[in-house]
């Protein structure tokens, strides 16, 4: 099996995902990384320390900006030439679109947010969830390279050794962007809590606090900040229920559900959402689920493992300072 | 403008859904339009009525997805068409994505082709970027704003990182995401005129093209693991001593 992994960054900061890539693609025997951008010597560094026998990289300025276009173009081509069996990318928007538009290229299939792959002889299979996780699916692509997007945090990181190196060799950039980058606008922070072990989301509830005697939108404010402060302490990203990002309290890349992002951390706690199914099925896939919610019929709690039946604004403050303290921190 | 939304229909999001006998079953739940669709139609028919012009919802599906085009119809959707033949029954993304493109060629001189961000069923996310890489048009995806000027379109990404923004020229796909605003209900007029509309089916041989091989099947449908879903309440005197009970069962589930 000829496999390759396709390492995802941003501005030269990886995706996490692309290293559990290169450990699944370790495991089924020797690797290539591709790697694509301007100035990625750190990046190509890092891919021979988590494992890469070989780095294939197109370092040009044309790629200094993702763009899909060249992105899939210069891909298509290294695949055309060099015909791996296999090529593993993390799951982020960026790889949607670089992996669909490359299956076209080279006419094979694409296989995404897959959560695990069997190889048995030539055929890959794959499993991933759909109909929003209600069913899984075992898919098998009959044509060559197989893409797989691997979903974030399914498979295991490999350990770093540092200093380690392999061989590099030198990729041509294709140059054919249809669209230019006009720039970032700055309202929203950078979050990704698809890939966080640890996510604490706030719905409607946080604008619950009339003994602040704050209007809705500060009131919910003062109820994020304070679970911000919970997840600081346990090293995890603050997520959202939609209700809470329709109202404005938070922006939509906070957002988890059917709309927002699927995530499946290691701990989610779920502070003043009710537990739609909209959002059950962006959150069930956590390994342990904390609810706290004032109503004790809540459909919440029959996804929960503990539950807290409590005021969020008077228990997460309790619950920060008891994590504190355990944790040393 | 000619602007068209690509839609398909999908089983409602309440509905239980299970693997049984190898096969995918939801009961008797209801078909509605895939919900990230309506963002689709919603953009589409913004981007009507800040430029002028005409909205066509284009669906791959059975008979039945007709209801779905109803529902963009009575939306605001000016005209409506399904493709449909027996031999898409299998039909992968790739699949769908060639036959969609040659639908969009032959309805002609469209300006935008929009997509919602991802389907229910099969929530793969890549249909809409394999359409315009088979047109061999600019794919601007997850756009959360879309302002046309001229011959280009200036579009709001919502990404992982933060909002970026990207310009392309005319005709272009876009994937439209929830930041585009609520898709507007039917209206009573829309609903009474998607009632009457006939919306023309095409097949395969009205596209001029043969069935597209399935690369991607489906060896095996399984249900996910049942889940321990019995919640243990804590309880205590205290929300400190509730939090230091939690705080202790947390860390001994050994995920931190
Ligand atoms: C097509 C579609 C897609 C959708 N996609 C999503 C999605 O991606 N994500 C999503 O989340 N939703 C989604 N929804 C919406 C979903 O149906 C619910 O409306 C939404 O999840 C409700 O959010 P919530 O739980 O924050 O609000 P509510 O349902 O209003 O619940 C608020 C909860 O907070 C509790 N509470 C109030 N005050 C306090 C307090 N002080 N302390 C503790 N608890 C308190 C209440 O008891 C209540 O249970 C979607 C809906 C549709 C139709
Ligand atoms: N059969 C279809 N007919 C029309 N549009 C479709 C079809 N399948 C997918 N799409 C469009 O492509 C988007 C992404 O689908 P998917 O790649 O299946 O997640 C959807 O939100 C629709 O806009």
């Amino acid at each position: 099996m000829k496999t390759w992994v396709y390492i995802d960054h941003f501005k030269g900061q990886v995706q996490p995902g692309s290293w559990e890539a290169l450990g699944l693609g370790k495991s089924l025997g020797a690797v290539s990384a591709i790697i694509f951008g301007s100035g990625v010597e750190a990046v190509v560094k890092a891919a021979f320390e988590y494992g890469a026998d070989e780095v294939i990289a197109a370092d040009d300025a044309s790629l200094a900006e993702y763009r899909a276009e060249p992105y899939a173009s210069s891909l298509s081509a290294l695949a055309s030439s060099l015909t791996p069996d296999l090529i593993l990318l993390p799951t982020t928007s960026r790889t949607r679109e670089l992996s669909a538009m490359c299956a076209v290229d080279l006419n094979s299939g694409v296989l995404t947010d897959v959560s695990a792959i069997e190889v048995s002889g030539e055929t890959i299979a794959a499993t991933r969830s759909i109909y929003e996780g209600k069913v899984l699916e075992k898919a098998v692509c009959s044509a060559k390279p197989a893409l797989v997007t691997l979903r974030a945090r399914a498979f295991p990181k490999p350990a770093l050794t540092a200093g380690r190196a392999g061989t590099l060799t030198k990729a041509e950039a294709k140059a054919d962007a249809q669209s230019s980058v006009e720039g970032y606008s700055a309202t929203e922070a950078a979050v990704n809590i698809g890939d966080a072990a640890v996510v604490v989301s706030g719905g409607r509830g946080v604008s619950n606090n009339p003994s602040l005697g704050l209007d809705e939108k500060a009131t919910a404010q003062k109820g994020f900040e304070l679970l911000g402060e919970l997840a600081a302490v346990l090293g995890g990203a603050v997520g959202a229920s939609r209700a809470a990002v329709d109202a404005g309290y938070i922006p939509y890349s906070h957002q988890v559900g059917q709309t927002g992002k699927v995530v499946a951390p290691d701990l989610y706690i779920a502070a003043g959402i009710s537990g739609a199914i909209q959002h059950l099925v962006g959150m069930r896939n956590a390994k342990l689920i904390v609810a706290i919610n004032k109503d004790a019929e809540a459909p919440i709690f029959a996804a929960a493992r503990y539950g807290v039946v409590g005021d969020l604004f008077v228990f997460v403050p309790a619950l920060t300072a008891a994590m504190r303290k355990k944790l040393g921190k | 403008m000619k602007i068209i939304a690509c839609i398909k229909q999908v089983p409602d999001s309440e509905a239980k859904v299970k693997a049984e006998n190898g096969q995918v079953t939801y009961g008797d739940a209801p078909l509605v339009i895939n919900p990230f669709d309506e963002y689709a139609v919603e953009g589409a028919l913004q981007q009507k009525e800040a430029s002028g012009g005409t909205v066509t919802a284009l669906c791959v599906g059975p008979e039945s997805a007709k209801e779905a085009l109803k529902h963009a119809l009575a939306m605001g959707a000016d005209e409506a068409i399904l493709v449909s033949d027996a031999a898409l029954e299998n039909v992968d993304s790739l699949g769908a994505a060639r036959v969609l493109a040659a639908a969009i060629l032959k309805i002609g001189d469209a300006d935008m082709v929009m997509f919602g961000r991802q389907t229910l069923d099969n929530g793969a996310g890549v249909t809409a970027p394999q359409t315009a890489r088979v047109l061999g048009w600019p794919m601007l995806g997850l756009a959360g704003q879309i302002k046309v000027e001229g011959g280009s379109v200036i579009v709001e990404r919502v990404l992982e990182e933060g909002r970026q923004i990207v310009k392309a020229n005319l005709p272009a796909a876009l994937s439209v995401v929830q930041s585009i605003g609520e898709p507007r209900y039917p209206s009573f007029m829309g609903i009474r005129k998607a009632a009457k509309a006939a919306i023309p089916v095409w097949s395969l041989a009205d596209l001029a093209m043969a069935a597209p091989a399935a690369l991607v099947t489906r060896a095996a449908t399984m249900n996910p693991p049942a889940r321990e879903t019995v919640c243990e309440f804590i309880t205590g005197e205290s929300p400190e001593a509730i939090a230091e009970t939690l705080a202790e069962k947390i860390l001994a589930e050994k995920v931190l």
